[in-house]
Formats: C-alpha cells, structure tokens, sequence
C-alpha cells in the first residue's frame, strides 16, 4: 500500500486523529448508554422468564408437587434459600398441597455429542429413587440424541431409577450406568437408546456424578428439607 | 445501469422492493448465509431470526444515515460496527425478556448478527450515502427479503424434517420425519433448491436482461 500511495495523485487529507478519536468516542459512549437502558429495562423481565422456566423444569419432574423450597447444597453443607434467591439455589425441594416433601429437583451435567447436556432430575428421599429428569439444555443432534427428551421407553428408566445409599450413607451403593439397548437387568441401569449412545451415556454419568455427591447430603438433612420452611406459595 | 451508483437515489418503490426481489439478501447476493443455514430447522425460528436481523437493519441503517456527515471516512467501518453491535445486544436483550425458548433456539446466532454482511454492506453501500427515509425504507425492504428468505427454507424444512408448521401437526402421527432435513445437511439441499428456483424465475422473465449481461 505505501509504495503505491506515493505514486497516486493527490492523496486524500487525512483529518487530524483527535477528530477520529471524538467521533469513535462519541459513538461508543451513546452506544454504551443504550445499551446500559436497555439492560436496565429488560433485567427483571429475563429474570422472571429464567425463574418461570427453571420452576417449569422443577414442576415437570415433580408432577405432585405445589409449592417449591429453594436449597443451597455447597462444600457438604444444605442451607435454605429465601424464595427469591432461585438464581443461586442448585437444590430445589418440592411439597404437595398438605406441605408434604414429594421430593428435590436438582441437576446434572456430562458432556454429550455436541456439548454440554444438562438435566434436571426428581429424587424422592422416601423411595431413594430418581423418579424423573428432564433436560434443560442440550445441543444434541435433532432426531438422534434429543430422543432422550421424548423416547417414552427410556423415560420409563426414570420411574423408580434405584439410586440407594451404601452402609455408611457416603455414597450410592451401585453407580448409575447406561447399558446397552434390552441389557438393563439391575434397577440402578439406565436402558439406554439404540442409536443414541453418546447421549444416553451421558444422561447415565451425570445422574451417576451429581447423585454421588448429593443424595447423601439430602438424606442427611431429611429433616431440614422435610420441614418446608421458606416454601413459596 | 449508465447511473453512478454512489449517487443518492431518489425515495421510490423500488428503494423498497430492491431489497425483496432484485438483490434479494440471500437468494441474489447470497449475503448472511450463516444465519440462513443455521436457524432455518423451524418456520418460527427463521421468523424470529428474520425479524431480529430486520431490527438492527432498520436502526442501524437509520443511524448511519443520520451520522453519515459526522463520521470520518477513516473510521467508519469502525463507527459502523459500534452501532451495529449496539443494536445486536439491544435485540439479544429484548429477545430474552420475550421469550427464552426463541432465544434458546437461536443460540449464538443473535449475536453473530453483528458480522452478518447483509447489514454492514447496507451500512456501507446505501445507507452512508442516502437520506433518512430512503435508509429506513431501504433496510425495510432488504430486512423483509431476508426474513422472506429465511421463511422459505424455514417452512420446507419443518414440514419435510418435523412434519409441522409452526408447530401445528400436519399429518398427524404416523408421519416419519425426514430427519436429514432438520440437520444442517438439510439445510444446504434445501437453500440450493430455492437458488434454483429463483435464478430459473429471474431468467424466464426478463430473458432478454439477461443475454445483455452476458454480452
């Protein structure tokens, strides 16, 4: 570019930098100051909807539950949340209409064929079963590994999925796998989709790995889930 | 065309319907086929996304068009970014308040509106040079040929890969979907049947545009 400039007639006149620099910075300010309204504006309505969507998931794996409690399980620890602070809860306790626990709602992740699948799953701390998942995110391919989702044979995995604590309530006493197509012969076995492996594996390690550290610190606190305080109406 | 393109051209229908049928954003400049591609499985996913890109189109046009004499030549693409990006946000935001299943599906290509060449080249090619109302009328027109667009491979691909529209069953439930056409595969087969097409309509009616070109 320079060699040619230098031939080329007349060059344009640069206008001095300090002009270039107002008009960018001018620009980007009213960018900023846009921008900055609009999230002000939009904030509370995308919490809602977040709030609105996660209490459907909660809902959906927990058909008899009214009311939800909100948890925070962290470092070995269960604390109660008020009803607000869903944002930082990752244990949501579920009560029928007598205020009795049907059971919690919390979730898991592993990594699937495209990303990241992440699932929210029902516990019932009197059955010790997983009693149903369902997916809150997943990018996995569109009629192979989103049958996880709506397969109504491997749903029927998450009726009553065997997820019992060993002697010392530390951990659960079988691993939860994926096996095989037709090769389910335990209750802690998830059956999983021909064709869609990966992704049936994956439903498997993450119930498998968030249950290991979770459930026994549900059952743990029975007490303190079971008392519902802090439920919302 | 004798006339100097870089002209500002007079406010006419054609300002608007440039954009729908002559240098459609996606079936003659074949602009933004990103978006086209990726987004289009469903007919309310390839409205929301035409409808998100007709939005920065309009105000990002607009905008450039009233700052056209305030911004150095040096640094417009700069500038025209700021803005542009702006309004990608602006639209990332407001998508989310409406719904979070739309914006879900969308994913990431709401903000990869902001490379979307559709609207940096009105940006730079009209929409710098032209008054306000020619702008807006413009990136009007070239926001409904993209949503257009994206509706055409939109539909086919949810009626053939889903066997709905718009979510409403349409043969009921012994229909096996033809997965391939929801999978980006589909997408491809689908936007070259609709060049087809559309190159095949524009020759047969003005054939004789076309043998000038080529002579």
């Amino acid at each position: 570019m320079s060699g040619n400039e230098a031939a080329s007639p007349a060059p344009p006149v640069m206008p001095k930098s300090s002009r270039l620099i107002a008009a960018l910075a001018i620009i980007a300010m009213v960018s900023g100051l846009l921008v900055a309204m609009t999230f002000q504006v939009t904030a509370p309505r995308i919490a809602l909807n977040k709030q609105r969507a996660l209490e459907k998931a909660i809902f959906s794996v927990l058909p008899d539950a009214s009311v939800h409690a909100n948890f925070s399980a962290k470092d070995g620890a269960l604390e109660p949340l008020p009803a607000d602070a869903f944002a930082e809860a990752n244990l949501f306790a579920g009560y029928d209409e007598e205020g009795r626990l049907v059971g919690i709602a919390t979730e898991g992740s592993a990594r699937g064929y495209q990303d990241v699948v992440r699932i929210l799953y029902a516990y019932s701390p009197e059955s010790e079963c997983i009693v149903g998942i369902t997916v809150l995110q997943s990018s996995e391919t569109p009629g192979i590994g989103d049958q996880v989702e709506s397969d109504p044979a491997f749903l029927q995995n998450f009726d009553c999925l065997d997820a019992k604590l060993d002697a010392e309530k530390s951990r659960l006493a079988h691993e939860i796998v994926t096996v095989k197509n037709g090769k389910k012969t335990q209750p802690w076995e998830i059956d999983g989709i021909s064709g869609a492996t990966i992704t049936s594996v994956a439903i498997g390690a993450a119930l498998n790995q968030s249950a290991q550290s979770m459930l026994p610190l549900v059952q743990a606190n029975r007490d303190l889930l079971a008392a519902k305080e802090g439920a919302d109406q | 065309m004798s006339q100097d393109p870089r002209a500002p051209a007079e406010l006419s229908w054609e300002t608007l319907t440039q954009g729908v049928w002559k240098e459609n954003p996606v079936f003659v400049m074949l602009l933004g086929l990103c978006p086209v591609l990726a987004v289009t499985n469903t007919a309310s996913n390839a409205l929301a996304m035409g409808l998100a890109t007709t939005f920065v189109l309009l105000c990002s046009g607009v905008l450039v068009s009233l700052l056209r004499k305030l911004i150095p030549k040096q640094v417009r693409i700069a500038c025209y970014i700021i803005i542009i990006a702006t309004f990608v946000t602006i639209t990332d935001y407001a998508i989310q308040a409406i719904s979070l299943d739309i914006y879900k599906a969308l994913g990431a290509f709401i903000q990869l509106i902001v490379v979307n060449c559709v609207i940096l080249g009105r940006a730079e090619a009209y929409a710098s040079k032209n008054k306000v109302a020619n702008a807006f009328v413009n990136a009007l027109g070239m926001g409904i040929g993209f949503t257009l667009a994206l509706l055409c491979l939109g539909i086919v691909r949810e009626v053939f890969g889903f066997g709905t529209l718009f979510g409403i069953d349409l043969f009921g439930p012994n229909f096996q979907p033809w997965a391939v056409f929801a999978l980006p595969p589909g997408g491809f087969f689908v936007l070259a049947f609709w060049l087809f097409l559309f190159a095949y309509v524009r020759q047969r009616r003005n054939p004789s545009k076309e043998e000038e070109h080529a002579a």
